[in-house]
């Protein structure tokens, strides 16, 4: 036990001010800071202080998972805006959807949509649940999100990165 | 060395048993080719399985009005390609998987994509199919267009026959595609007696993308991308066995230093994977210290990968024919000292992890997964290891860079999730040093070498050991340096299975520890 609380106080705190990754961006990162003290803000006001997102594979590699997952480590900490992730839609203000949505999960996806309680946001995230990616349209594939439910916010890359995660929900919910 | 030996008594035994054997050019050097007749198919197996070989993988391809049917085994990490050619009009095969339960759903995989039917199949439902095309479509058949024939929204599959359980007192909880947690859809069916696990069914094919289908008519740059693609966590493995095996097919030998590069990477990816994971395991018994405590490393660990080699997950670092960009000696100093960072960091860990009893209370003796079982699955990589099954294609059947130094495998005989835990653990240690040998052997010179467009009809298998265990990648290629056909079998193939049986006599709460500790991939089992 001993060992543990040591370790603890050894680690201290990692959570970042999502600092500036090179000097380029500082400009970039100086706006996203003051974005989620914004945001923050603003779900304290309108959403009494959380907000809540539920997370939908509808077909991914798996890697857009691996990022939104990191969302979670002490370096983001996420849950620090007010921003926390649900186990069912019903709980949801916002969806994030990854993946190229797989036929056989489009009515999985649809249903996961309809249980989702209004006002709600789909975010698109990855390239795949963007337009398709490297998988398209198929006899497996539905290609990108918005062919199969309405999409508010797309967040590109593959797998975009937790800090491109996070600039695309805090932006959407500035919006 | 007792090398090809196997081989040639095989072959005698089969004889005796009146199994006729045509041997063709082998496509590799560590690779044999056997062809058999129908007929003797599952003959074929009940020798294999007698004489002790353990089936690795089962793939067909159309040519023409025929379709090759492949089943690859696998004897002290020699490799043995069996191979029947069956009629376009009367596809019908006699199934293995009496013989090797491992080849129970890959054969249903074919059955599905191809309409080849394997007679006496214990379990002929459908696997990959759901409803997105008709059962008299075939995806792989050549006369499928890859659009297929969809409807506007393809309906749930209601029809599936799940296994039923009757009597008093037991129940049956159905979960998923869609899962509490952020992790990939699937289907599991429990039959419990209070909260205890009485049976388990799993349903998969829910992220089948198509990834053969639209493999076909690839340039080899596309297809690694894709491949890089099949499970996004073992990028660099699946898109490696990809890029070897359109390098054996074209007759391309990659630089040492490329070798040297890829075995840097595919190492880093095994490391980032297993801090992943044990902080998973731990977060899935409620010690919150572990899993921060290793998302941090791992964080760390990414960080450093985007920075030298300009991915955090390292996707399309692999291009056929070595790899896309070099490291420089100040990238080989941060790898260097990320691995001393890392090295102090466990050690303080680790032993907290050790010395946990909340810990230990949960880990051991749950999710038991026996040494029979283990073998009888075919189990690979770390689940398979930490249940006695000593084998490593990294040592075993060594590829370069691997051939050039030891690889200590790590071992576990206890078969529960401590030990696949304390797997990983080892397993990061070795990398480690396995990297710094890699380090060590980096001489200046070409990264990537040139490229021969091969023949129309070249066959090639990448094998190669991945964080997860052995994948093997089957590629031929067509006219004009397309590809004709492509099939990855992901580790998670082979170890998914092994699951409906480790959960047995645990309770409903442990499932979703057990099955982190065994981590299958969805996406590369449902391709
Ligand atoms: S965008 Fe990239 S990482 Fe995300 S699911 Fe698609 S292929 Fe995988």
């Amino acid at each position: 036990m001993l060992r543990l609380f040591k370790k603890i106080l050894t680690t201290g705190i990692v959570t970042e001010n999502i600092k500036p990754v090179s000097r380029t961006e500082q400009g970039r990162e100086d706006e996203l800071e003051r974005m989620g003290v914004e945001v923050k803000r603003l779900i304290d006001r309108k959403f009494a202080g959380s907000i809540a997102i539920r997370q939908v594979d509808a077909g991914s590699c798996n890697g857009c998972e691996l990022e939104i997952h990191a969302l979670n480590n002490p370096y983001y900490d996420i849950e620090r805006f007010g921003i926390h992730f649900v186990a069912s839609p019903r709980h949801a203000d916002v969806l994030l959807v990854t993946g190229p949505v797989s036929r056989h999960m489009q009515a999985a996806l649809l249903r996961t949509y309809q249980a989702t309680p209004d006002p709600k946001w789909v975010v698109a995230v990855g390239d795949c649940a963007a337009c398709g990616g490297e998988f398209g349209e198929s006899y497996a594939c539905c290609g990108a999100v918005s062919n199969v439910i309405p999409v508010d916010a797309v967040i590109s890359g593959c797998p975009p990165t937790p800090l491109a995660l996070m600039k695309g929900v805090l932006g959407m919910i500035k919006r | 060395m007792n090398d090809m030996n196997w081989t040639l008594s095989f072959e005698r035994l089969l004889a005796a048993a009146d199994v006729t054997v045509e041997t063709l050019p082998p496509p590799s050097n560590n690779i044999l080719l056997w062809q058999f007749s129908a007929s003797d198919w599952q003959k074929l197996a009940e020798q294999a399985r007698s004489y002790g070989l353990r089936w690795s993988a089962g793939w067909a391809i159309q040519e023409d009005n025929v379709f090759w049917v492949h089943a690859l085994f696998e004897k002290q990490g020699i490799y043995l390609l069996t191979r029947s050619i069956i009629d376009y009009a009367k596809p019908e095969l006699p199934s293995q998987s009496t013989v090797y339960p491992a080849a129970n759903r890959s054969e249903r995989h074919t059955q599905d994509m191809f309409g080849i039917k394997f007679t006496d199949h214990p379990d002929n439902r459908p696997w990959t199919r759901h409803k997105a095309w008709d059962r008299h479509d075939y995806p792989l058949r050549k006369d499928f267009a890859v659009q297929g024939r969809p409807e506007v929204i393809t309906p749930p599959d209601t029809e599936y026959a799940f296994v039923k359980s009757y009597g008093a007192g037991t129940y049956e909880i159905p979960v998923g595609p869609v899962h509490a947690g952020i992790i990939e859809p699937g289907h599991f069916r429990f039959q419990a007696v209070g909260e205890l696990i009485l049976n388990l069914e799993e349903r998969l094919g829910y992220v089948h993308k198509g990834v053969e289908k639209i493999a076909e008519g690839r340039n080899p740059e596309a297809l690694a991308r894709l491949a890089g693609r099949v499970s996004g966590d073992t990028t660099v493995g699946h898109c490696w066995a990809a890029c070897m095996a359109m390098e054996r097919a074209a007759k391309v030998d990659i630089p040492p230093r490329a070798a040297l590069i890829r075995g840097i990477l595919a190492e880093r990816e095994r490391i980032a994977n297993h801090l992943g994971d044990i902080g998973a395991i731990c977060n899935d018994v409620a010690f919150v210290f572990g899993q921060m405590q290793f998302t941090r490393l791992r964080e760390n660990w990414l960080r450093t990968q985007a920075g030298i080699f300009g991915h955090r997950l390292l996707m399309d670092c692999v291009i056929p024919g070595g790899v896309k960009s070099d490291i420089s000696a100040a990238d080989c100093d941060a790898v260097k000292h990320d691995i001393s960072r890392l090295r102090k960091e466990l050690s303080d860990i680790i032993t907290a992890l050790d010395l946990n009893s909340s810990l230990e209370d949960r880990l051991y003796t749950a999710g038991y997964l026996s040494e029979d079982m283990a073998a009888a699955y075919g189990t690979v990589g770390y689940v398979g290891r930490a249940s006695g099954q000593d084998f490593d294609v990294r040592r075993d059947a060594a590829y370069a860079p691997y051939d050039r130094v030891t690889v200590k495998v790590a071992m576990e005989t206890q078969g529960d999730i401590a030990s696949r835990l304390w797997i990983r653990y080892k397993e990061i240690m070795v990398s480690m040093k396995l990297i710094e040998r890699f380090l060590g052997l980096l001489e200046p010179g070409d990264i990537v070498a040139n490229w021969q467009v091969p023949e129309a009809g070249s066959l090639g298998l990448g094998i190669i050991d991945g964080w997860r265990g052995e994948i093997v990648s089957f590629v031929r290629f067509g006219a004009d340096n397309l590809i004709d056909r492509f099939y990855p079998r992901d580790p998670s193939q082979l170890n998914w299975p092994a699951l409906e049986k480790l959960v047995l006599n645990n309770i409903v709460p442990d499932f979703p520890v057990c099955n982190k500790s065994l981590n299958g991939s969805y996406s590369g089992n449902d391709l």
